[in-house]
């Protein structure tokens, strides 16, 4: 089942026209992967799913981009209910200057007065269970979260998304700061997370694309050229323009 | 935009083209001892079957490096896997060539059960299969290919009528002709299997070009 629709959507940033008529469908409990080169509009169309783009001046935006049937473009959407419902993960991770404990649980301080001890501290251990850090940092939840290595952080960061229990994950690059053994340990989790929410990820790496997800997306110059299962995309594309750029061809 | 990988594959195609010269002198050489029935005819393509064997892990081996190193997609994936497979059909061709060879020296010091007439016809058709299986392969003809694949049924045909009459006229009326039927009716079998190796090919090559999956689908073909 389609967890996001766009319809003919339509993004310019001033005069630039970033993202052209993009009809696509995001299905519930799946990875999908969107690829393509540098300036195509894939990061442009992760960031208009929890509506980020909005904090970028002269940005307007056409179309329908449906989320369980509900039209986030329209401007009565409330953007603190979408963006707990879009969580979004990023190439470098972000954690606060805070502890581990207190990134997790600062999502739920903002969204709930007065939330009790208890309930902290199980949101704690649930969303640092889910990205298999529990039993590596249950000793060391009062250690500053910049502590961490990249790998680790990368997982605090998702763990600080769940926390607040989305309902869809962007990623945004977020194996790009790793190295290989961290990024098929992220990949790894990405496959548990799936089971329980919808995953986007925007990746350069086109290996990265082909080994995680379910479907794929490409892009080129603000169009979604092809969509389709990851092992019809990456074996037998339809479109030529896809054949070039995955074979290293586009230039 | 012109890759060094691309210099790469057209190193590997020019290989996968050698198996398939080397495979077709094979087939037409043991036929040519058949009709010939020359023992050293025979005996070379017996011998020259270590170069096909040696030249068939030399392009399994290339095709492996080529996946590790490139991690190919899309249309080079199909390629290189295709390659690989068309590679292990024509190092099986050429050992039936190598089994025709063997019933010829079995044949060759006795006399001939009787004129060579569908035999020969037979091969004709598994030569001109083995022949267009690769030209479709080079020239990425997936008409030809198609036209490899439909033309079995004749071969299957042919090679039934070949074992009818000589299980039937023969074997059947005078046990003492199976030393001279049996090697021809194996050769017959022989030839009619290169025919099926060689719509294996055909099938991958229509995969290689278009993506689509035809092998134990025939409808595909239409």
């Amino acid at each position: 089942m389609a967890k996001v629709i766009t319809k003919d959507l339509n993004l310019w940033y001033s005069g630039f026209h970033a993202l052209k008529s993009v009809n696509s469908a995001f299905e519930a409990n799946k990875i999908t992967a969107i690829i393509g080169p540098s300036g195509c509009g894939k990061s442009t169309l992760l960031r208009v799913f929890n509506r980020m783009n909005d904090l970028i001046e002269g940005v307007r935006t056409t179309g329908k981009v449906l989320i369980d049937d509900a039209d986030i473009i329209d401007s009565k959407i409330d953007l603190v209910t979408l963006r707990k419902k879009v969580g979004m993960v990023f190439q470098r991770p972000n954690p606060f200057a805070l502890s581990i404990y207190e990134n997790i649980v600062f999502g739920e301080r903002i969204h709930t007065d007065r939330p009790t001890c208890d309930k902290l501290d199980k949101i704690a251990e649930e969303s640092l269970r889910s990205v298999l850090l529990w039993d590596e940092l249950k000793d060391k939840l009062r250690k500053p979260a910049l502590g961490l290595s990249l790998e680790q952080k990368q997982r605090l960061c998702i763990a600080r998304l769940i926390a607040v229990k989305p309902d869809i994950l962007l990623m945004d690059e977020p194996c790009s700061a790793l190295d290989p053994l961290g990024t098929g340990r992220i990949e790894e989790l990405m496959r548990e997370l799936k089971n329980k929410y919808t995953i986007i990820i925007v990746t350069h790496n086109m290996q990265q694309a082909a080994r995680v997800s379910d479907e794929t997306g490409f892009m080129l110059l603000g169009e979604l050229i092809e969509f389709g299962k990851t092992d019809d995309i990456f074996t037998k594309p339809k479109d030529k323009r896809t054949e070039d750029y995955i074979t290293g061809r586009y230039g | 935009m012109e890759r060094h990988f691309d210099e790469e594959l057209k190193e590997l195609h020019k290989e996968i083209l050698t198996m398939g010269v080397l495979a077709q002198e094979a087939i037409y050489k043991s036929i040519e001892a058949l009709k010939n029935r020359n023992k050293n005819q025979a005996r070379e393509v017996i011998d020259r079957d270590d170069k096909i064997d040696a030249l068939e892990l030399v392009v399994d081996e290339h095709c492996i490096d080529l996946i590790a190193r490139r991690q190919p997609m899309a249309g080079d994936l199909r390629f290189i896997t295709t390659g690989m497979k068309i590679n292990a059909e024509l190092e099986r061709i050429a050992d039936l060539a190598v089994d025709i060879a063997q019933r010829v020296l079995e044949l060759v010091d006795k006399p001939l059960l009787k004129p060579l007439v569908d035999i020969p016809k037979l091969s004709e058709i598994a030569q001109n299969m083995v022949r267009d299986s690769i030209d479709a392969f080079v020239k990425r003809d997936v008409s030809l290919a198609k036209k490899v694949v439909l033309s079995d049924e004749e071969a299957d045909n042919l090679r039934n009528l070949v074992q009818e009459e000589l299980i039937n006229d023969y074997m059947a009326k005078d046990l003492a002709t199976a030393p001279r039927a049996v090697p021809l009716l194996l050769i017959a079998r022989h030839l009619e299997r290169i025919c099926d190796h060689t719509t294996n090919i055909a099938e991958d090559v229509i995969y290689m070009v278009e993506g689509k999956v035809v092998k134990h689908h025939p409808e595909e073909l239409k």
